[in-house]
């Protein structure tokens, strides 16, 4: 979906990998980030892949660069690290737990990937790796530093789709 | 689930290792294909300057791919074209956020070496410098750091997936604002890629191994190939575009996202034309959204291009038959 009418229709949205900033700024021509973030606030579910995890925090600031301008839909009280464990060569594949949504096992694709750095205390922390938050929701809201749609595990999907048909209710 | 035809998994640049307690895996074709396939949809910018590579990432650029000198500088500049200055390389690094790619030569173990350890995203095996190694190209499975390469058919770009490239872009012909021979090598590699579907879809098996003997690569990558009837890994183009409207035609005929070369930084509007080019190649499938990308462009501002038959030299030719 690339417009705000595209995302009127929807009853769940996943914003996938992709770059964070390209993604805000491309949103924010078509106004379609101001009605996503309506859609969230009126219970839509969203699942948020790193830079889409990036797109839905407060605040973000890249390990090296700094603090960044982007364009982001402060809809998860958190503070986001980007590119938190390392440049492209120090991407890595990993096992994690989400014991807390049931999911004990999960195959982890860490593209330099991000981080949560600070988490409000209304926010549920699915799943840290080295210490480091990597998962998180709250509500509705779901954001991942891994990459689950790169995987054949479908186990996250599945709770999500799940969300959704709740939310329907 | 990415498709991984062609992996190996024994390769060099596959690191296990301990972080903390957990043990980890470095550079397996998942990391270095699912990088590439985070640039989708995406305009990849050449940039020699700080200044520039800001300018593109303000613009909305996925990644910036550095170089000495772009390629129509190379061109004129003629002489032996290398990879760029590591000091501006880092300079780069430490002042976007997005992945920055750079060029090493074809075959050049060493610049490549050089380019991993400065900690670049993506490094592209690159016909716009001077070949290093005529009959070689990199045995990229060495290297955790991902490669991208150019193609100019099927054959060549299985060929280099073979080798290890997690990315694939046309050749086109660099440096030159002109789009045709990247128009023509991604309708190749399409034909091509149909036409090996279709045996595949036969199956007529001895054809395949045929196509494999005359491709010059192993069987079991082009049966995987034709079974996915695409590449396995993303396919760019690159090579002569200037404009929104090129940007638009290449992602119209499938290909997944575009690099821009010469025909941002050496148009007299760049900054506008950054933003356009984006812009028309997220929005390809609506002309009516590329007709006002295209009009933020001045014409008069564009790179004044080349002949590609008139041209001495054809970059795209190199590395080639290897």
């Amino acid at each position: 979906m690339k417009t705000a009418d595209d995302v009127e229709k929807l009853d769940g949205l996943i914003i996938p990998g992709g770059e964070s900033t390209t993604i805000g700024q491309l949103s924010l021509v078509n106004s379609s980030l101001r009605v996503i973030k309506e859609k969230i606030d009126g219970g839509m579910p969203i699942l948020g892949i790193c830079a889409g995890m990036i797109l839905l925090s407060k605040t973000a600031a890249d390990r090296v660069v700094g603090k960044t301008n982007q364009p982001l839909l402060d809809s998860l009280d958190v503070k986001l690290e980007r590119n938190s464990f390392g440049r492209q060569r120090e991407s890595f594949e990993a096992e994690i737990a989400m014991d807390s949504i049931n999911i004990p096992k999960f195959h982890g694709i860490f593209i330099r990937a991000p981080s949560v750095s600070e988490a409000n205390s209304d926010v549920e922390v699915l799943a840290k790796f080295n210490e480091k938050i990597v998962a998180v929701k709250k509500g509705n809201i779901i954001g991942t530093a891994f990459h689950p749609e790169l995987t054949s595990d479908v186990s996250l999907h599945k709770y999500f789709v799940n969300l959704v048909k709740e939310s329907k209710n | 689930m990415l498709p991984l035809a062609g992996e190996r998994k024994d390769a060099k640049g596959i690191v296990s290792e301990q972080s903390d307690a957990n043990e980890i895996i470095r550079g397996s074709s998942t990391l270095k294909r699912g990088f590439a396939h985070m640039l989708k949809n995406g305009v990849v910018m050449d940039v020699t300057t700080v200044e520039q590579a800001q300018i593109a990432e303000e613009a909305g650029a996925v990644s910036v791919m550095v170089l000495d000198k772009l390629p129509s500088d190379v061109r004129k500049a003629g002489g032996v074209a290398r990879t760029a200055s590591i000091r501006i390389i880092q300079d780069i690094m430490d002042s976007v956020t997005i992945p920055v790619m750079a060029k090493c030569r074809i075959g050049h173990v060493y610049e490549a070496k050089v380019l991993r350890e400065t900690d670049v995203d993506m490094i592209d095996e690159s016909e716009v410098l001077t070949p290093a190694d005529e009959h070689h190209h990199i045995w990229k499975w060495d290297f955790t750091t991902p490669f991208v390469n150019g193609a100019r058919s099927l054959a060549e770009a299985l060929r280099r997936i073979e080798e290890g490239a997690a990315m694939i872009r046309t050749k086109g012909e660099p440096g030159t604002g002109n789009v045709a021979e990247a128009i023509t090598h991604i309708k190749k590699v399409n034909d091509e890629l149909r036409a090996i579907k279709a045996i595949y879809d036969s199956g007529d098996h001895q054809d395949l191994v045929r196509m494999a003997r005359e491709f010059k690569v192993s069987y079991d990558i082009v049966e995987e190939t034709a079974k996915l009837g695409r590449l396995p890994v993303v396919n760019f183009a690159a090579g002569g575009i200037a404009t929104p409207a090129d940007a638009a035609y290449l992602m119209s005929l499938g290909c997944d996202g575009i690099f821009v070369g010469s025909g941002i930084f050496n148009a007299n509007d760049a900054k506008e034309r950054a933003r356009a080019i984006v812009l028309a190649t997220t929005f390809w499938d609506e002309p009516e959204k590329v007709k006002e990308a295209q009009k933020m462009i001045d014409e008069r501002q564009s790179m004044l291009g080349l002949d590609v038959n008139t041209l001495e030299l054809k970059m795209q030719e190199r590395g080639g038959t290897s």
